[in-house]
């Protein structure tokens, strides 16, 4: 009894720490502005950037710029997927292929392939086609090669067993090799639209014409600070969004599987 | 069965060799005859070019630039991790509180934030550091609690019970355990920093890479772009490689 109210009156000291460590950066912030006259090119005011936030999703001014930059991720990520899970299928058919491809897809996982970018914007220019390449390159990875292990690492034993009860090829895939795999290209699938997602707006940030990248850069070229930080914050919502999505859609996917 | 056909069955690797010397052959082939030679490059151009590439002026001192921006990030979020993991994940208290703190930053796209390291740090390489640092000390300070967490209680109570100070415990039985973490945490590192730097550098910069890499796009000089992307991949390759070695080394003592 003891040993479970202890834990219960530390799990209340810990959340007071973390509610006690936002609200001091808050005021730390506050106080930095407002009483100790740091620069407001350097920090805004709290205060004037929660107005500008409220402001940003009122005016909707982010809906332009909110779907160039929905429109590359959703089409990169749906080329990823597609070419990831079809390549990786196949490559993992025999232990063979999995062996002379699985490494060079690894190798080439552990470049930054950011670095690239300069030659997609001069393949692709600078609007939305280089950021759907640069997207669909960095995201494929991943999923090809949980594909690859999802696959190739199916129970031999469960493969043995529906074929010599008489599965068909069809058979074999829907419910023996997929179930099994499932999981595995999930969590591919789940990584690769985080690196996706972070490299479009990477890009955006680096050279484009529009998105929401772009668009805080405009705002610090301007030095429009308060409306930066909102927009900042507005861009994390978004991210934070979209991630927990995919991350329930995994766990869900997995249940079902 | 041929013996040739033996042969490549027992060595997956020549195979490999042999799919990436195909892709380079199409890729010949393409940017000899097929594609506009403003946009792309055949690589045996790129190739001869690398001399050319590191004799323009500034490309050795903006290599050299960027590689000493990715070791003193590299070196300040190492010690940021350890400092922080081992502070961290050695208290439970300060564990259950500080990691949801932790993984919630570590969650946070930092590309958005990328224009104000700018704003603080300048164009120069102190951004390019502090972006790096940022990125790189995450993985490591998760792995490195992740590392401390683990231990068995017991192993901490028989050394106190043998009368082991709090830096005997410290160096005979905290840190020989988490090293293999420490060394994944370092990997994962630097990718992170990898990123950071990089990302940074392509952003802005008046003496780095990224200096280069937009002039070679807006001179339109695929051939040099090739050439100093491909310097700096197999730089990064280096890293990741050193790294990984260390890894292998280090992380199966027990």
């Amino acid at each position: 009894m003891t040993s479970r109210r202890n834990d219960r009156a530390a799990g209340i000291g810990s959340r007071a720490v973390q509610v006690g460590f936002l609200v001091a950066v808050f005021i730390l912030w506050y106080l930095a502005t407002t009483r100790w006259g740091v620069n407001r090119l350097l920090l805004p005011n709290p205060i004037s950037v929660w107005h500008q936030l409220l402001d940003v999703l009122r005016t909707g001014e982010y809906l332009p710029d909110l779907r160039v930059t929905l429109t590359e991720l959703a089409a990169a990520f749906v080329l990823a997927t597609t070419s990831g899970t079809i390549v990786g299928y196949f490559v993992s058919r025999t232990r063979y292929t999995m062996r002379v491809f699985d490494p060079l897809f690894a190798g080439i996982y552990s470049i930054p392939i950011i670095l690239f970018l300069p030659l997609y914007v001069l393949f692709f220019g600078l609007g939305p086609a280089s950021k759907i390449a640069l997207g669909t390159t960095i995201s494929f990875f991943p999923i090809v090669i949980n594909t690859i292990a999802g696959f190739g690492n199916v129970d031999r034993t469960l493969v043995t067993a529906a074929r010599s009860m008489g599965a068909s090829d069809y058979q074999l895939f829907r419910y023996v090799l997929l179930p099994a795999a499932l999981p595995v290209i999930l969590t591919g699938l789940r990584m690769g639209f985080t690196v996706a997602l972070l490299s479009i707006i990477g890009s955006e940030t680096i050279a484009s014409l529009a998105g929401l990248g772009h668009h805080i850069v405009e705002l610090a070229e301007g030095m429009d600070m308060s409306r930066m930080f909102a927009y900042i914050a507005f861009v994390v919502m978004i991210a934070a969004i979209l991630n927990g999505a995919v991350s329930y859609l995994e766990a869900r996917g997995r249940r079902r599987g | 069965m041929s013996a040739a056909q033996n042969f490549l069955l027992r060595h997956p690797g020549m195979v490999r060799l042999g799919v990436v010397v195909l892709l380079l052959i199409v890729w010949e082939i393409a940017a000899r005859w097929l594609i506009d030679p403003l946009f792309i490059s055949p690589p045996s151009r790129v190739f001869a070019s690398l001399g050319t590439v590191w004799n323009t002026p500034g490309v050795p001192a903006a290599l050299r630039l960027t590689l000493f921006e990715l070791a003193v990030a590299f070196a300040i979020a190492v010690v940021i991790g350890l400092v922080v993991g081992l502070a961290v994940g050695l208290q439970p208290f300060a564990r259950r509180s500080l990691m949801p703190i932790i993984l919630l930053l570590y969650g946070l796209p930092q590309i958005t934030i990328l224009p104000l390291f700018i704003l603080y740090f300048g164009i120069g390489a102190a951004s390019k550091i502090a972006f790096g640092v940022t990125h790189g000390m995450f993985p490591i300070t998760v792995t490195v609690v992740a590392g401390v967490q683990n231990l068995k209680p017991i192993l901490l109570t028989s050394a106190r019970s043998m009368g082991a100070s709090r830096w005997q415990i410290l160096r005979w039985v905290i840190f020989p355990h988490m090293i293999p973490n420490f060394f994944a945490g370092m990997r994962l590192g630097m990718t992170g920093v990898l990123l950071g730097v990089l990302l940074a550098e392509l952003y802005v910069s008046t003496a780095g890479i990224g200096h280069f890499t937009t002039m070679f796009t807006q001179n339109f000089d695929p051939t040099k772009l090739f050439g100093l992307i491909a310097m700096l991949a197999a730089m990064a390759i280096v890293l990741n490689e050193i790294v990984r070695r260390a890894e292998v080394r280090f992380g199966r003592w027990r």
